[in-house]
């Protein structure tokens, strides 16, 4: 199989406005006559149908949720990137790319970056006049704040809650129109199959969660949009419905996975508390901009706090290990994520860990709050401020940044951050790898377009902080609309697509057999349990750092894992109602297939980048390194049972010089 | 800790459901919801149909989780999601006593799971601004005070969970509603539309069968990201504008 990437000729900077203004187009009366599927309504899937709907395409759109408000693209907290340079500190459409593709340890596609970056303007404008309220200089103007992996301030946000307030944005763009009729709304519908005619994706099955019907959906062509699948770990900071199925039908489907084993692990969440943990909060990127990570230098101090004879507070300045600030001294606290989680992992696997499992780091705002506190009696006229008043205003300042997520880790641990450091640990946060796709977003299968998180196309093998949100939109607003006409226009002539054929007959007979045999197992251990075991396997042997011997051995695992689910696996209740245990077993049994090739992909690319750290490949400092001379490729699996084959898109840098990444 | 919980089942929308009772250990690092994960744990270990309860984000944002605690909308705690609520706020030998958001607007699905769609409804009815992709100005060419955005924040951080239905006895959507129209009416964008949003959405959620609002005040009380009252007294302001004129 050749992979076409179908990247457009021409200079960097001019391909997406050149391509954008030759592409075909698709008139108003044939957009009537075309359908199109759009799966998830998070941040892609929400404005992608919702600008389809403008356009005057027939969009049905579907969520597993009530509503398309509850997508977990709302809860992503920190902010959005743009190039606007608002601040005038020399930011640049050129410098979000490079920062970018160095940031993704250059695995990723220029032109796809590059256009991700000119579109970043747009999509802070549409959501302005959707009304979105970000935060405000006190002259009106926006206000940005800085992400980790850049030296600019470029990041927009609406206190921690960006994402709540740009999905509502598109949530109500959308609402506008299911109210017109232009967009089919279907809520609580799961995706469990992709149907093919003739080569083409025309349609999907689905089962409504509220009655267990298996119905059938056709239209000229679908779209995925349904996320990531940190879930796989089973422990993620994703939201506890976030799966891979609606993906994963399509990869049984003959469309490609492309590096699966690229994971990002958010360096700043809140330490696995016990075995009954449900899920991982995430404490937003953002709090590193004022927060000092820190262990103690010595064991014994560490061990004394594990134990609860000391405190973080007893431990003196030139006792502590600010470890990010020595390690990286251009960048500080600020490196990316992947940079950062390693880091966290190298203290604690030296003994320094500040929580009783050992796993855990601490998030220090004592200094901000000085610095703040300072700053703000100066700018009050308070003369010679005491201690006491220095804490006070200072807490009001860094109160107005971070408010929510202070209060956030405050009912979940139960600890007073302003007094007390924040104990942190890295957690599974996004999934760089996705379904294959073009230039176009469309994967090899003809008529399946993927876009936002569900896609692998712009971030790499590691996400820079405030990208994910710029993705989405830009994917949904501002790309799709305009290259699913490529494929719409060729599409003109085809009559509405039936249900009625073979093909979609055959397909929901197939997915109710399935269903029926993953009930008719009768065995004795739940859904539940299987996903934590998948979880472990996952986070030991291809988590955050990876070998050759434990990907082998972990993948051999989840294969024994598969088998026991089949034969042992229990579902409570009935096919035809509502069950959310048989919605978590089909799930589950995905996840188990996508972590065999996770592993897989982790063991076929030797050498480390990004998110994906292999033991064997490191500098003598313990940093992660490249292979560019056999690893510039991005990795497409093919499924099969027994082997899945890899496919190889080379990447090719016209316009930036591989280099060694680095933050000192 | 070992607790007693009363729990109301129903098998779908047509049974009229009870409660049941049952005994569940829990660790007091526990969420709310992970305790009940691990009674649904031990039901399917019995063989026995677990509990249905909406739930998604487990961090306090995505308005799925519902229950109504001991009584209250999301528990004992002031602006916290059932999710969000921690079993250090119990004790052992505590009964808990846990059903779904009643309101006749929000039928149950099956046990603690309710149908919210009529809060979508509203949504389509007017709350939102009409602007098509790509019809933007520059973000920057409309100051916007930052006072004003920030109080069009606190309208708009609604996750649209429907506990101030729950909580009110007339069941009204006031609160949510209010909220959607102050949000928008405080930014300059949303100005435009603002008397046909007012009349639309109070149209829309009459018709859903939502209550009045007689100023009880407890959907404020139990609002999880605690949204003022504010929101609906602007509202009635706004309302009697649209009405007879004026503002």
């Amino acid at each position: 199989m050749k992979l076409e990437a179908r990247i457009p000729e021409g200079n960097l900077s001019d391909k997406w406005k050149k391509y954008r203004g030759s592409m075909n187009l698709v008139a108003p009366n044939n957009k009537r006559r075309l359908d199109v599927i759009v799966v998830g309504t998070g941040l892609a899937g929400a404005s992608a149908a919702a600008t389809l709907g403008e356009l005057g395409y027939n969009v049905k759109a579907f969520t597993f949720h009530d509503s398309p408000r509850r997508a977990h693209s709302i809860a992503a907290q920190g902010g959005i990137n743009a190039a606007k340079n608002y601040q005038n500190d020399g930011d640049s459409v050129y410098r979000l790319f490079y920062d970018t593709i160095k940031g993704g340890d250059y695995r990723s596609r220029e032109a796809n970056v590059h256009r991700l970056a000119e579109c970043s303007t747009e999509i802070i404008d549409q959501a302005v006049a959707q009304g979105v309220p970000f935060a405000r200089e006190y002259g009106g103007l926006l206000a940005n704040r800085s992400f980790g992996g850049v030296q600019v301030s470029r990041t927009f946000y609406a206190r921690g809650q960006t994402g709540q307030q740009l999905l509502i944005g598109a949530y109500q763009s959308l609402s506008r129109q299911i109210a017109t009729g232009q967009v089919e709304m279907y809520n609580r519908h799961e995706m469990l199959d992709l149907v093919m005619i003739d080569g083409k994706a025309r349609g999907i099955i689905t089962r409504n969660l509220l009655t267990g019907e298996i119905d059938r959906h056709a239209a000229h062509c679908v779209v995925l949009a349904t996320g990531g699948y940190g879930n796989v770990f089973y422990l993620s900071t994703n939201a506890m419905g976030s799966n891979v199925s609606a993906a994963w039908r399509a990869v049984k489907k003959g469309a490609l996975m492309a590096n699966p084993c690229f994971t990002q692990i958010h360096p700043t969440c809140i330490p696995v508390s016990g075995e009954y943990q449900s899920k991982l909060t995430l404490m937003s990127e953002s709090l590193r901009n004022d927060g000092r990570v820190w262990v103690p230098k010595t064991e014994e101090d560490a061990i004394a706090i594990r134990e609860g004879r000391k405190t973080a507070l007893d431990i003196a300045e030139e006792d502590r290990d600010y470890y990010l600030e020595r390690r990286y001294p251009a960048f500080g606290n600020l490196v990316p994520r992947d940079v950062a989680s390693r880091a966290a992992k190298v203290a604690t696997d030296e003994n320094k860990g500040v929580v009783k499992t050992g796993l855990g780091v601490f998030l220090d705002f004592a200094a901000a709050i000085e610095r703040y506190g300072k700053a703000e009696a100066l700018t009050k006229g308070i003369q010679n401020p005491s201690k006491e008043k220095v804490t006070e205003l200072g807490e009001q300042v860094v109160s107005q940044k971070y408010g929510n997520l202070f209060q956030m880790y405050e009912k979940i641990t139960g600890e007073n951050p302003y007094k007390m450091p924040m104990k942190i640990y890295p957690a599974v946060h996004y999934t760089m790898g996705g379904l294959w796709v073009d230039y176009n977003l469309q994967t090899n299968v003809p008529g399946l377009f993927a876009v936002g998180e569900a896609n692998f196309s712009d971030h790499g093998a590691n996400r820079l902080g405030a990208s994910a949100l710029m993705q989405g939109l830009a994917d949904g607003y501002f790309v799709l609309p305009y290259t699913i006409g490529q494929f719409l226009s060729e599409e003109i002539r085809s009559p509405k697509i039936s249900t009625d054929s073979a093909e979609f007959e055959a397909a929901e007979k197939a997915t109710k057999d399935r269903l029926k045999s993953l009930f008719d197992i009768k065995g004795n251990q739940s859904v539940e349990s299987f996903h934590r075991r998948l979880g472990k396997i996952m986070w030991e042997y291809c988590g955050m750092s990876r070998n050759a011997e434990g990907l082998k051995k972990g993948r051999q695992m989840i294969r024994d894992l598969k088998q026991e689910f089949y034969s042992d696996v229990f579902i409570p209740g009935e096919e035809n109602e509502f069950n959310p245990e048989l919605e978590k077993a089909t799930r589950v049994i995905d996840f188990i297939e996508l972590g065999e090739l996770m592993m897989l992909d982790a063991l076929e690319r030797n050498e480390s980048c990004g998110g994906h750290f292999r033991e064997e490949y490191r500098t003598e400092e313990g940093e992660a390194m490249r292979n560019d001379q056999d690893y510039t490729f991005v990795s497409a699996w093919e499924w099969d049972d027994d082997n899945p084959v890899l496919h190889k898109e080379e990447l090719n840098f016209e316009n930036v010089e591989l280099k060694t990444r680095s933050y000192k | 800790m070992e607790l007693k919980l009363k729990i109301w089942r129903q098998k779908n929308q047509k049974d009229s459901g009870h409660f049941e009772s049952y005994k569940v250990e829990a660790e007091e690092h526990m969420s709310f919801l992970e305790m009940l994960d691990v009674l649904n744990q031990q039901l399917i270990e019995q063989k026995k149909e677990p509990v249905a309860f909406d739930h998604d984000c487990r961090e306090g944002i995505c308005g799925s989780c519902s229950l109504v605690i001991n009584g209250r909308p999301h528990g004992p705690q002031a602006g916290t999601t059932t999710c969000q609520l921690h079993m250090r706020a119990y004790k052992s030998g505590d009964t808990i006593t846990i059903e779904p958001f009643r309101a006749s607007s929000f039928p149950v699905i099956k046990d603690l799971v309710v149908d919210r769609s009529s809060f979508d409804n509203i949504i389509q009815s007017g709350g939102y601004i009409s602007v098509n992709t790509g019809q933007a100005p520059d973000g920057n060419a409309i100051p916007i005070e930052k006072d004003l955005s920030s109080e069009a924040f606190d309208s708009a951080t609604c996750i649209g969970c429907g506990a101030c239905v729950a909580a009110c006895p007339n069941g009204s959507a006031m609160l949510f509603t209010s909220a959607k129209i102050n949000h928008l009416q405080k930014m300059p964008q949303g100005k435009v539309e603002h008397k046909n949003r007012v009349k639309n959405m109070i149209k829309q959620m009459d018709k859903e069968g939502f209550g009045q609002c007689s100023n009880v005040g407890a959907c404020e009380v139990e609002c999880p990201k605690e949204i003022s009252t504010k929101n609906i007294a602007n509202l009635n302001r706004f309302y009697l504008g649209t009405v007879f004129g004026g503002e």
